[in-house]
């Protein structure tokens, strides 16, 4: 509540800055104040001001916190939330990227003691370090192939399906419904069956192809075939949600442009190109943002079906950041956080440029 | 939607597509619960069932942590559906219905917060957690988890608060209910399917969620699903069978839940998305 107070006070207090109170008397006259107003203003920057102290004309800080403090109380938790467990870390760990923090010099408890930290500013000396090394640009290279790679395949697969499932079809239902399975399992779960068909000695996949006389394919053992292994299973998972926004996006196009363009004789791949396409630009386009927010960050895949290997071949971005602290020994914790905050910006940089692109093109969004 | 004929190639092709789209995303799931039920020494075997066994259910249940693990995530996956969902409800009701100082700014932070990497968040949260001592308490994952489920549910359940209609608050207004009660009587039971989709998000949050489960929680009976099916196939060893099994029963409580959330799925995911 505090944050958000503090934070939203400018908006209203601005805009009486330039005169005192006059007119404005009679509406606050009907707010019945709720008594606790003061204590949830607190040090709020009008606070101060002399005309607060004019009998029967509170000052805008107060005038808003009757009018909005409803509102603030709703929102008050989530603000909490993410001002406490999101902001805070944040905070953190940019603190922590400038620093030379690893597991031998933070704070901790051993027994009964209590070690002070006792690592230093560093200042930018960690991203100098990261962005001056080849092993952050060829993770950086291999995730955007993966990012691309994975998204493309996902809304090519996933649009084509809801299009076949958008038509009269016997078992359309059933279709639809087996084709979300992925989405309902666990995702770690799926990867697990993955890994046990990739399995490169007894795996069904290579027994199926023994059987058709095809040498076995060391799936997650090599590193050309790990990543295509790797990619596979992310659009597997990543295909049946694309299904069902594009569906809903699908249906939400009138039958009847379909009709009117096959009585002007429009082809299918006309009716594709001129109807279907424009009617789902605008789920394609917040969908497609959202799938490569989440590949990008996407953890379990790859930790779970390569560990990032063979050879860190497989691995991604955040998967190397989680290695450097949770999986090397000793743990740095000060490049990990470097390079959450490199990921971070690089997906700041990605949104801004996406939607600046869409914004072009007379999107709304 | 086409109401000619197909020519047969085409009918064809679309069954096939369908067919193709159909087997591909079932098999796997499926081989994994065949399995489950096949002996030990058999996991790999490409044959159906030869012999029926529910062995690998019982060492699971019997002799592993697997019920510790089950109840450990049952207790994150609740706090963090209850909390997360209630407080992103309030507050999409507040976005959608009130113009508020603050507002703007909020509703930036929420949609910014959405693409968070866990990378970013997950050594910091690790070193507070070990200060408040909360590693390997289901609370510390579930304030982590609130950090992933609240900003997406609060935007999702904004877009789902602006398709009920304004009357029915102005209506509640009348009869003299609070803006509060307003919310809870009123608009929050029609918002059942923004419920559905939110509490399901949550839920998968929580019970699939690896990275935060395995860095914060170690030792054995301390660990949720996502960390205990790991310990079936590891560098010390590979147990498939008991996997198989484990992974089933992680698998159905998700797909039950999922098959409740499904039918509000699709228009609660393009309602909010179209929003956006």
């Amino acid at each position: 509540m505090a944050a958000q107070s503090s934070r939203s006070v400018p908006g209203p207090a601005d805009g009486t800055e330039a005169g005192p109170v006059p007119g404005r008397g009679h509406e606050a006259a009907r707010g019945k104040q709720p008594p606790r107003q003061r204590a949830g203003s607190g040090a709020g920057a009008g606070s101060s001001r002399p005309q607060r102290r004019d009998a029967g004309a509170p000052g805008p800080l107060r005038r808003a916190f009757s009018r909005h403090w409803y509102a603030w109380t709703m929102v008050a938790p989530v603000v909490l939330v993410i001002g406490l467990i999101i902001g805070y870390p944040l905070g953190r760990g940019v603190w922590l990227s400038l620093t030379d923090a690893d597991e031998a010099n933070v704070a901790r408890d051993i027994g009964v003691n209590h070690i002070p930290a006792t690592y230093s500013f560093v200042g930018l000396d960690n991203y100098a370090a990261v962005l001056g090394d080849s092993v952050f640009w060829s993770r950086l290279g291999w995730t955007a192939f993966w990012t691309v790679g994975c998204v493309a395949l996902t809304f090519g697969l996933g649009l084509t399906l809801a299009n076949m499932l958008n038509r009269k079809v016997h078992g359309r239902s059933f279709y639809r419904v087996a084709m979300i399975v992925p989405w309902g399992i666990p995702a770690f779960v799926s990867v697990f069956a993955w890994r046990m068909l990739f399995n490169e000695r007894d795996g069904l996949l290579n027994k199926v192809l023994d059987g058709g006389g095809i040498e076995a394919v060391p799936w997650l053992g090599d590193p050309t075939w790990a990543k295509l292994a790797v990619i596979a299973v992310n659009v597997w998972l990543g295909v049946p949600f694309m299904i069902v926004a594009m569906l809903g996006a699908l249906q939400s196009i009138p039958g009847e442009l379909y009709e009117a363009a096959e009585m002007d004789g429009a082809g299918p791949w006309q009716r594709f190109r001129n109807i279907t396409l424009p009617g789902v630009r605008a789920v394609s386009s917040t969908v497609i943002l959202l799938s490569t927010i989440w590949t990008f960050n996407m953890f379990p895949v790859i930790f779970l079906l390569t560990k990032g290997g063979p050879e860190d071949s497989t691995e991604i971005l955040v998967t190397y950041a989680y290695r450097l602290s949770f999986v090397n020994s000793p743990r740095d914790f000060a490049t990990s956080a470097t390079w959450g905050v490199l990921i971070l910006l690089l997906l700041v940089l990605f949104t801004m440029v996406y939607r600046r692109a869409l914004r072009r093109q007379g999107e709304v969004w | 939607m086409q109401t000619r004929k197909r020519s047969p190639l085409a009918s064809f092709g679309l069954h096939t597509g369908l067919v193709l789209g159909t087997v591909v995303a079932l098999f796997p799931p499926l081989w994994l619960l065949v399995t489950s039920f096949k002996p030990k020494s058999e996991a790999f075997s490409t044959a159906l069932v030869k012999e029926f066994t529910l062995a690998n259910y019982t060492h699971v249940v019997q002799d592993t942590y697997f019920l510790t693990w089950f109840g450990n995530s049952l207790v994150v996956v609740l706090g963090t559906t209850l909390i997360g969902v209630f407080i992103a409800a309030t507050t999409g009701y507040a976005i959608s219905r009130f113009r508020f100082p603050g507002m703007r700014p909020l509703m930036w932070v929420l949609l910014i917060t959405q693409m968070f990497p866990m990378a970013v968040l997950i050594v910091p949260l690790y070193n507070t957690m070990a200060t408040l001592g909360l590693l390997n308490q289901p609370v510390g994952l579930i304030i982590t988890y609130l950090t992933i489920a609240v900003p997406f549910c609060a935007w999702m359940m904004k877009g789902f608060f602006d398709t009920i209609p304004i009357d029915i608050d102005e209506s509640g207004r009348v009869d003299g209910l609070t803006p509060f009660g307003t919310f809870w009587r009123l608009v929050l039971p029609l918002a059942k399917p923004g419920i559905a989709v939110t509490g399901f998000y949550s839920f998968v949050t929580a019970w699939a969620e690896v990275a935060y489960a395995t860095a914060f929680m170690t030792g054995e009976e301390n660990l949720t699903l996502a960390g205990g099916l790991q310990t079936f196939v590891n560098r010390y060893g590979s147990d498939w069978g008991s996997m198989t099994a484990a992974a089933v029963i992680i698998a159905v409580p998700a797909a039950v839940v999922f098959g409740f959330a499904q039918r509000h799925l699709v228009s609660g995911l393009t309602a909010g998305a179209t929003k956006s």
